[in-house]
């Protein structure tokens, strides 16, 4: 029996039905936009990405809190919060990178330093350091308590980091995807596509959370059970023995 | 289709490398749990 | 608070004896500033990084000085002893913190020093009082951002890449205020001394909150140590 039970069966299958529409929809079925072009294809990965990593860092925080609240279900909690923080450095990572390949596109430069993506730069620095921590500890409870501590710290750290880059850089032009009134106008099938990009993100997101943390626990378990079972194993046999005696 | 190239690689990166992490996982677990008696799996 | 003066006390003694400071910390920051300059080279444009290559080399420095400061505790397990004879670990944490902010403090003062001998950096008027206010508060934060994060990885392998990686990216709002005050405080033409202000207020927050999330959290961080 490995990490896979039959609710994530159903989840990987439905992701990747609603990954293959979303796809076909995003390069096919769609027009182009009024302003920024073919590029908005890009956004149907962008920002589905963004938001499930912002929903992992969440859940991170959320899990860090109940391991530290929650005495008796400590592992459990953290292992949550450190297949999260796996998968949110990925989401981020590809959030990171999609969105410099559409501002090359539209801006003509892969970077700029606005609030927004100063601060999601940051963010992706820190729980990069909070997966290095987790990686550190061998030991199950003192890494739980440590890993913690940080999730929640980084939680702190965040909106000073976001509030003194908007202070920075106050220039700054809000342009968000969604604001109806602004230069990007999506038609019904074009907003479709982007809720149907944040469903499948979340059911890979889900999807690999529950891999994970699984998986954690059986690197965990394998140290400690591993032995268990090679002594008991032996115990059997001599039992058999002795019953065939 | 203007800029197929950037929008092509966007996607490919992304969901290329969520499809190798889902598929190192599931190597992974393929390997661990084989050591760890099903038993022990909270999940099972 | 006996024991946070106490406790500073130590550090700061270990400290005058082995000169770590003066020996090793302090040329390293004084040298950060030098190599900057000749790898910017063109004196206007030094004038205007003034302010923000010091808090820079502050940064790197702190690293050093955080670093020197938990392994004198971990050697021999002189923390978990330390956290036995004290009631409340949270004295230790600002004990600690302290000795950290007066090395801090006085390395901060040489920089500025130094920024106005090598980078013709002027202060005057207002900018004094503002500059004075910065680096206290600048340097208050510093000292407990790095006494927490120091208690994080200490005791780890590898915690001297591990700092800097979760330590400086939390310095960020740090680093940016302390920076654009300063550069109110030498007399900069992009900001004036009263938005210098503000940036001073952002510091005395973040020192504020990250002194009681300090407190809070040393507790469980020293727990796991033992």
């Amino acid at each position: 029996m490995t990490t896979g039970t039959a609710a994530t069966r159903v989840l990987g299958v439905l992701a990747i039905i609603t990954t293959a529409w979303v796809v076909v929809s995003a390069f096919f079925l769609t027009p182009a936009d009024v302003v920024q072009g073919d590029s908005v294809r890009i956004m149907y990965a962008h920002v589905p990405t963004a938001w499930i990593a912002y929903l992992a860092f969440v859940t991170t925080a959320v899990a860090s809190g109940f391991s530290l609240v929650r005495k008796h279900r400590t592992l459990g909690f953290d292992r949550v919060a450190g297949a999260s923080a796996e998968v949110g450095v990925l989401f981020m990572a590809m959030t990171l990178i999609t969105g410099s390949l559409w501002g090359r596109i539209t801006w003509g430069t892969f970077w700029q330093w606005d609030p927004r993506l100063t601060t999601t730069l940051f963010l992706f620095v820190t729980y990069v350091g909070y997966l290095a921590i987790r990686r550190v500890d061998v030991d199950p409870v003192r890494r739980a308590r440590r890993s913690s501590v940080i999730a929640l710290l980084a939680v702190l750290e965040i909106p000073l980091v976001h509030f003194s880059v908007v202070l920075w850089r106050s220039l700054h032009q809000e342009a968000s995807v969604l604001n109806t009134d602004g230069d990007v106008r999506l038609d019904g099938l074009m907003l479709f596509t982007l809720f149907s990009g944040v469903v499948a993100f979340t059911l890979m997101f889900v999807w690999l959370v529950m891999h994970r943390q699984r998986l954690t626990a059986l690197s965990d378990l394998e140290r400690v059970v591993g032995l268990d079972a090679a002594i008991s194993a032996r115990r059997a046999e001599g039992v058999s023995g002795i019953h065939a005696t | 289709m203007k800029d197929l190239g950037f929008i092509l690689a966007s996607w490919v990166m992304t969901l290329g490398s969520i499809g190798v992490l889902a598929l190192v996982t599931l190597r992974r677990a393929r390997e661990l749990s084989s050591r760890v008696p099903d038993e022990h799996k909270p999940w099972v | 608070m006996n024991t946070v003066l106490a406790i500073a006390r130590k550090d700061l003694t270990i400290e005058w004896r082995t000169r770590t400071l003066l020996a090793r910390v302090v040329p390293f920051a004084l040298l950060v500033l030098v190599l900057f300059a000749v790898a910017l080279d063109s004196e206007p444009l030094i004038l205007r990084a003034a302010a923000g290559l010091v808090w820079l080399a502050m940064l790197f420095a702190t690293m050093l000085l955080v670093q020197r400061s938990f392994d004198l505790e971990t050697a021999d397990s002189a923390l978990d002893a330390l956290l036995g004879f004290v009631s409340s670990s949270s004295k230790v944490f600002f004990g600690k913190a302290l000795s950290l902010f007066v090395q801090l403090f006085s390395l901060a003062v040489v920089l500025v020093c130094a920024a106005v001998v090598l980078y013709g950096a002027r202060v005057e008027g207002g900018g004094v009082v503002l500059l004075v206010t910065v680096l206290l508060t600048a340097t208050v934060g510093l000292a407990l951002v790095g006494t927490l994060y120091g208690v994080v990885v200490a005791n780890m392998n590898g915690r001297d890449s591990l700092l800097p990686l979760l330590a400086l990216p939390v310095l960020a709002p740090l680093l940016i205020g302390a920076t654009r005050a300063t550069e109110a405080a030498f007399g900069s033409d992009t900001i004036d001394v009263s938005n210098g202000w503000a940036w001073a207020a952002l510091l005395a927050v973040y020192a504020v909150v990250f002194g009681s999330a300090g407190a809070a959290a040393f507790a469980p961080l020293a727990q796991g140590d033992s």
